[in-house]
């Protein structure tokens, strides 16, 4: 259960959710302006008694050019997603521009009995699947004191 | 009239609305929605009268025995709904979804198409 309370300690992602919670819960008409820009990609986080699993709500990408890192812990998803505007000499008219685009960058840190050696990534409808798998040797070890 | 309650019903039923781009030139109008984790399947795209209804549910393959401990998408499902106006011709609408983002192109009717007036100076 490690996991569990390494979120609560993110303040950020408390903000962002928070945030988010007070604009769902305000925003009763259907707005023309959607909401919750609070991050691109939108991350899912859970687990089982095997593994880690991460869902980050990423569309649009070349999966190719997805950069996932784990490093001491810490695992970071990287990329950059392009925009659907057109340039500005066309002779178009952008109504509605809601999309997220240009570099973005979403860390989270891992408890610590996943294998960094064990990790599944898969890229469908958009979303990017994370399966970090947790270390059988998990039980705790003492530490001799000199 | 069964038909009306659950339609109701349905739109009453939670959903995100997706982010979208709305793009116009001449020719007729383009739209990106972001639709993270909806299959081809799951989409519902529908034009009655003049709206446009875009739905669709996500699909996430879950182990067994996932317990959640923190999400930003909770609501697992998109609609949105726009009105079309007059110069754009609903029956010739094009969809394409490629990793979660659905483009519509809306083409504009032939009588709205740009012209280009020809003067004759006599």
């Amino acid at each position: 259960m490690i996991y569990r309370s390494l979120f609560p300690r993110d303040i950020f992602a408390e903000f962002d959710r928070l945030q988010r919670d007070l604009q769902q819960a305000f925003d009763t008409s259907p707005s023309i302006r959607g909401f919750g820009r609070g991050g691109y990609p939108a991350l899912n986080v859970g687990g089982t008694a095997q593994s880690v699993e991460i869902y980050a709500f990423a569309p649009g990408l070349d999966p190719a050019k997805i950069d996932v890192n784990i490093d001491r812990g810490v695992l970071t998803i990287e990329g950059e997603r392009a925009s659907a505007l057109p340039a500005a000499e066309a002779k178009a008219a952008v109504h509605i521009n809601e999309r997220f685009a240009g570099r973005f960058r979403r860390v989270v840190s891992l408890p610590d009995d996943v294998d960094p050696n064990a990790v599944g990534a898969e890229y469908r409808d958009g979303v990017l699947h994370l399966s970090i798998r947790r270390r059988e040797s998990a039980a705790p070890r003492r530490i001799q004191v000199q | 009239m069964t038909n009306d309650v659950s339609k109701t019903e349905e739109s009453r039923r939670d959903a995100v609305l997706p982010p979208v781009d709305v793009i116009e030139d001449s020719t007729g109008i383009t739209l990106y929605a972001d639709l993270p984790g909806v299959s081809k399947e799951a989409l519902n795209l529908r034009v009655e009268a003049d709206t446009l209804t875009i739905e669709g549910e996500v699909g996430l393959a879950t182990p067994e025995g996932l317990q959640a401990s923190h999400a930003e998408v909770s609501v697992p499902r998109y609609r949105r709904v726009f009105s079309l106006s007059k110069e754009l011709d609903p029956e010739k609408i094009a969809a394409e979804l490629t990793h979660g983002v659905l483009k519509l192109r809306i083409p504009k009717a032939e009588h709205a198409q740009p012209r280009k007036v020809q003067i004759r100076v006599s």
